[in-house]
């Protein structure tokens, strides 16, 4: 009898820890909602797309988010551009190319990079990056310091993916294709990163969300200018760096749209997460 | 191969050199300059002139109070949902389904949206107002799913015949999760705990509107206090003149994260290795 009771209380306890754990995803869309709430029927869904401009104190506010969402888009778009080849070849190389002391050292090299601090990226970006882009075309802090910033962040993430997706393509492929006697580049090409492919697109949905919800690297590069840019080096502000530029003083309607972006923000993530679990699901179906 | 010409040889030694070379000038960059300024004084002292001289003290001391907050809040929980989801459901249906995938998509919210939670929900909703109390719980749910993932995967590959051995001495469920199944899981969540300390510990957007950026020593958890992050990024974006402080504390803050993966991959390495050959 006594046995029975403490599993129960174990039990009991365990499933609560799971339960608690499971809805901080719900408690967070809550309050972005609830706080958001304000915005949305003051200003309305509407006004957020087709307002002059951002300028969301006072009275009278105006509330546009389209340049920081091409903002957003634009950096999130440059980089992973940019980063896939990058971090596939990176797999590639470990498995393939690179001497196998060569290739250990790469990936303690890439993974000690994904643990470093965006600030510290920022920092680096803020005193070396800039004043290089400065040289090549003033203003300095620019799009295309953000994408190269952002790129070097979410390469890691990317190669990493890559790399576990290479080494579960199965054994018996490389076997095969080695007995067609295709060339090393050849299977790369026509057997490695076909069947590699949904782990491959994992990672890049990965760096994806990391790149869009990247927040204060993009804030100490970009320039913080409101604008829709017209050239890689025109200042920019993206959604997460509007928000941690003006929280500290929003206030009413203008808190209420800081907080309506976030919500834009978590929703973009679970779209993302959602197409990822598909790829997952259509990757175990298809092996 | 009677070809000789290997698109692929050239492509990745050409993206690893410009990779590695980019990541060596980083990491060269910041220790080049910022390793000179680090010296005892800098780490005990308190910064004076809003940054542009004296040291990290209370900045570091704010850090660990973050930390050990983050820590214990999200440990407990963190570890007991694992053991209930390993144990407890299957991973594919229903409840577990559920909570997993819940899990899944925390891990990949935005900080600067955890930011905005905690300020709505542990700053005002519970009145904790900007202090290091509700940094650190901000901080908790952020590293609850790297931490669950970690600890989840320890007991998973507990073997099975511990379980149905224990059953098969009588023991009850409870006393064979205790003395069978978490002691030979707990490298998984150690190692678990050093990921989400390390992924704690590099924050910065999360802590900007909970924690603060009060650079004083803090005298209770209910003080506002600056993480090593956020001095960082007010000593270089803020404060002109503060960049050589900024670097020296990125220093410090490299160098803790490079012996927290350091010993995760040691723990991975030694600890876990030893225990798949002694079973």
């Amino acid at each position: 009898m006594f046995q029975f009771s403490s599993d129960t209380i174990l039990f009991g306890v365990l499933r609560l820890c799971a339960i608690a754990a499971g809805s901080v995803l719900l408690l967070v869309f809550v309050f972005l909602v609830v706080e958001s709430w304000p915005a949305l029927s003051n200003v309305g869904l509407v006004r957020f797309f087709s307002d002059e401009s951002w300028h969301p104190a006072g009275e009278n506010g105006l509330f546009n988010l389209l340049p920081m969402l091409w903002g957003t888009l634009f950096v999130t778009a440059g980089s992973v551009l940019i980063a896939t080849p990058l971090g596939i070849f990176s797999a590639i190389f470990c498995h393939y190319y690179a001497p196998s002391w060569m290739a250990r050292v790469y990936r303690r090299l890439i993974e000690l990079l994904a643990g470093i601090p965006s600030v510290v990226y920022g920092l680096w970006g803020l005193v070396v990056l800039v004043p290089l882009i400065r040289e090549l075309q003033p203003p300095g802090p620019s799009l295309l310091a953000g994408i190269v910033i952002l790129t070097l962040m979410i390469l890691p993430t990317i190669a990493l993916m890559a790399d576990a997706a290479i080494s579960n393509v199965p054994k018996q492929y490389l076997h095969s294709a080695a007995a067609l006697g295709l060339s090393r580049w050849s299977t790369i090409i026509g057997v490695v990163v076909p069947a590699a492919r949904s782990g491959l697109f994992a990672g890049v949905i990965l760096g994806t969300g990391r790149a869009i919800g990247e927040t204060m690297a993009i804030l100490m590069v970009c320039g913080n200018v409101v604008q829709t840019p017209s050239s890689l080096f025109d200042p920019i502000r993206t959604l997460t760096a509007n928000i941690a530029l003006e929280m500290a003083y929003a206030l009413n309607d203008h808190r209420s749209a800081l907080f309506f972006s976030g919500l834009l923000l978590l929703l973009l993530i679970i779209v993302l997460a959602s197409l990822a679990e598909t790829v997952r699901v259509r990757g175990e179906v298809n092996v | 191969m009677s070809k000789g010409w290997d698109p692929g040889l050239v492509l990745s030694w050409t993206v690893a050199v410009i990779v590695a070379g980019a990541f060596c000038w980083l990491l060269g960059d910041v220790f080049w300059n910022g390793l000179g300024r680090v010296n005892w004084q800098f780490l005990t002292e308190a910064p004076r002139d809003a940054g542009r001289s004296g040291g990290i003290g209370p900045i570091i001391v704010s850090t660990m109070l973050i930390l050990l907050v983050c820590m214990a809040a999200s440990l407990p929980l963190g570890v007991g949902a694992a053991i209930y989801l390993s144990e407890f459901t299957d991973s594919e249906v229903g409840f577990g389904r559920m909570i997993r995938r819940s899990l899944e998509v925390l891990s990949g919210v935005p900080s600067i949206v955890f930011g905005l939670f905690g300020s709505a929900f542990f700053c005002i909703y519970l009145g904790l107002g900007f202090s290091i109390l509700a940094g650190g719980l901000t901080l908790a749910c952020m590293v609850l799913p790297i931490l669950i993932r970690a600890t989840e995967e320890g007991f998973r590959s507990v073997p099975s015949e511990y379980r149905l051995g224990g059953a098969a001495l009588g023991m009850s469920r409870t006393r064979r999760l205790l003395y069978l199944s978490f002691p030979a899981a707990l490298p998984s969540v150690v190692v678990g705990f050093v990921l989400g300390l390390g992924r704690a510990i590099a924050e910065t957007a999360a802590l900007i509107f909970t924690s603060g950026y009060v650079d004083r020593m803090p005298s209770s958890l209910f003080d506002s206090g600056r993480a090593l992050s956020i001095h960082i990024f007010d000593t270089s974006m803020n404060v002109s003149g503060g960049e050589a402080q900024a670097y020296g504390t990125a220093v410090v803050l490299v160098f803790t994260l490079l012996s927290i993966n350091l010993a995760a991959s040691w723990i991975t390495d030694r600890w876990l290795y030893r225990e798949s050959i002694g079973s």
